[in-house]
């Protein structure tokens, strides 16, 4: 058996603009039916990368490959084999929501017979069938989203590649939007994707890169990093915020580790209701108190000591 | 008309998907600009009505208002001096090279700032297999139907209205498509480069397009103007399209040398505002 060759290859990836280096030295691989994420802040330099990965902005130094070629020689060979569903949309919005698939369909030189049965498949696919002949505008955010990665599926794409897929989008279309994602996923297809969001790395991430700075802070699947640099549970604790920081020194030694934030306090441990217990023992009565499973949010704040949303 | 080469692959590195990528792009390479241009027919589809309605209507309101109304004044007071002819002839070339002027600084001002930021469009085809300078050229292509369209139909007003005496007139067509080409792509060139939108594409429409309807020998010869006034002629493309298309209409007599460099100056500046627009392109979208 062979080992399938990688669909994006990057070793020491650098993006710079003047003295600022947005992307400081990347280095990973994706495979074939992959579902990858770059975790980070915003600023991280998550987009730049992205742009890099869709053959749209030249690198400064390093080496990519994306499907075996080189992205500053073969840019429009590479995009035709990509969807992109960029952080901002840019349907077109004079055009209606079917048009703005056709228009797109036909910039990869496909048929327009081909295009128009695709367009209706997509426009199934992404829940808009009785929408067609709406305007773009009087979509909501949720199906404008939806749109703009039924537009990025439009040539049957060999990667997508989506930046911040539901950045904006309240909490019912955030979970539509998963929804359509995680199947496409289990159709094998590549998905590579940036978020700020822990619990979308969590359900869509095979495995990610956690990214700050420009640089990798880590690297694996989302249990192994919980794994790795968090513990099995979290117990948080509330004592008001004017009594955590003096709260803290008494519950140094706690858990694992003990990490201090303006409103709460963390404490790492295997057992959080043994801990909370161990706690309020000692005499130290939170106003509040909740354990809860580690999370990729808790991997940030290890790597980096800033959480991921400030 | 792609602006990255088909660069083979590194030797003996050739997989399944990257010969499925160099497939893949081969068509959009070829054909790119012009799936660019069946996009902004699209659109305008999307406003055909005002274009139909001024696409006869201004031809039929200006040769009527200028051609006759105030023809009648003129030719009364001159007799019929302006060029030897009547005014009705000397004006309508100048009204059907304004016309494609007018046509082409609105499909090259707005459409460019809102592709670029409004309504980000340019980033979208830019996203897919599409160059910039394929971008550029679509909208040259897109441009260049719709000015032709709207100035043969001009064109069938001013035969009916006998305004053209010469068999030549109807390289006049051509003509005015270039007179709006020539501003059009510079004004493209420059809307690629607003980042800000402060209003300067409505001052470039009050304080160039507009002096430049008025001074460029339209409604009467250049050599009426003050001296110091009659520099904005030959630097404006109006002036060197009227001029030429009044030598294809009515056989207007100037020197031979000047027709060339009306000619000259009038692909020239075409060909600069498309390279120009080309350039920007490639340096914004490419960041």
């Amino acid at each position: 058996m062979t080992v399938p060759q990688p669909v994006i290859a990057a070793s020491g990836l650098v993006k710079r603009y003047g003295d600022f280096t947005a992307v400081d030295g990347l280095s990973f691989e994706v495979a074939p039916g992959e579902s990858f994420g770059l975790l980070g802040p915003n600023g991280a330099g998550k987009s730049t990368t992205m742009r890099m990965i869709g053959a749209v902005s030249t690198r400064t130094g390093g080496g990519l490959s994306i499907l075996g070629l080189d992205p500053d020689r073969n840019g429009p060979d590479i995009r035709s084999q990509l969807g992109v569903v960029p952080q901002a949309d840019n349907l077109d919005t004079e055009l209606r929501v079917r048009e703005n698939l056709l228009v797109y369909g036909r910039y990869f030189g496909l048929p327009r017979r081909t295009v128009a049965e695709r367009a209706d498949e997509l426009l199934a696919f992404a829940q808009l069938e009785d929408k067609g002949d709406a305007k773009v505008d009087a979509l909501s955010g949720g199906m404008k989203r939806r749109l703009t990665i039924a537009r990025g599926l439009i040539n049957d794409p060999r990667i997508l590649l989506l930046d911040e897929p539901t950045t904006g989008l309240d909490p019912q279309a955030r979970h539509i939007l998963w929804d359509r994602l995680f199947r496409l996923k289990e159709q094998g297809k590549t998905l590579v994707l940036t978020t700020h969001y822990m619990d979308e790395a969590e359900q869509l991430c095979d495995r990610l890169i956690v990214v700050d700075h420009g640089r990798i802070m880590a690297e694996g699947t989302p249990a192994e990093l919980i794994r790795r640099y968090s513990s099995r549970e979290v117990l948080e604790l509330r004592f008001g915020s004017d009594r955590n920081e003096e709260v803290a020194r008494a519950l140094e030694g706690s858990g694992d580790r003990v990490e201090v934030l303006p409103d709460r306090i963390l404490v790492y441990t295997a057992d959080g209701e043994a801990e909370l217990e161990r706690i309020v023992d000692a005499g130290l009565h939170p106003r509040t108190s909740l354990v809860r499973r580690s999370s990729l949010e808790d991997v940030f704040l290890r790597l980096t000591g800033r959480s991921l949303i400030e | 008309m792609s602006d990255e080469t088909a660069a083979g692959l590194a030797e003996g590195a050739a997989t399944d998907d990257a010969r499925g990528a160099l497939a893949g792009g081969s068509r959009p390479r070829r054909f790119g600009a012009w799936y660019v241009a069946e996009h902004r027919f699209l659109v305008m589809r999307s406003y055909g009505q005002t274009i139909l309605v001024t696409g006869f209507g201004e031809p039929l309101i200006y040769l009527y208002a200028m051609g006759v109304g105030l023809a009648t004044l003129v030719d009364q007071n001159l007799g019929v001096e302006a060029g030897g002819v009547g005014y009705l002839v000397f004006v309508a070339p100048a009204l059907l090279c304004s016309a494609a002027l007018t046509t082409a600084t609105i499909e090259f001002s707005y459409p460019v700032l809102l592709g670029y930021k409004w309504n980000p469009t340019f980033s979208g085809m830019h996203a897919g297999p599409i160059s910039p300078g394929q971008i550029v050229d679509g909208l040259v292509i897109s441009v260049v139907l719709r000015l032709a369209a709207t100035v043969v139909i001009y064109y069938g007003f001013m035969l009916l209205f006998g305004a053209v005496p010469s068999p030549s007139g109807w390289l006049a067509i051509v003509i005015a498509t270039l007179t709006g080409m020539a501003f059009g792509t510079l004004l493209m060139a420059y809307a690629s480069t607003i980042r800000d939108d402060t209003g300067q594409l409505a001052m470039v429409e009050r304080l160039v397009v507009l002096p430049l309807t008025l001074f460029s020998g339209t409604f009467f010869p250049l050599s009426e103007l003050p001296w110091f006034l009659q520099w904005i002629g030959w630097i404006s493309p109006l002036w060197h399209g009227t001029e030429l298309a009044r030598v294809a209409t009515f056989g207007y007599p100037e020197p031979i040398w000047l027709t060339i460099v009306h000619v000259v100056v009038l692909l020239a500046m075409t060909i600069a505002g498309w390279v120009w627009s080309r350039r920007i392109a490639a340096r914004r979208l490419a960041a």
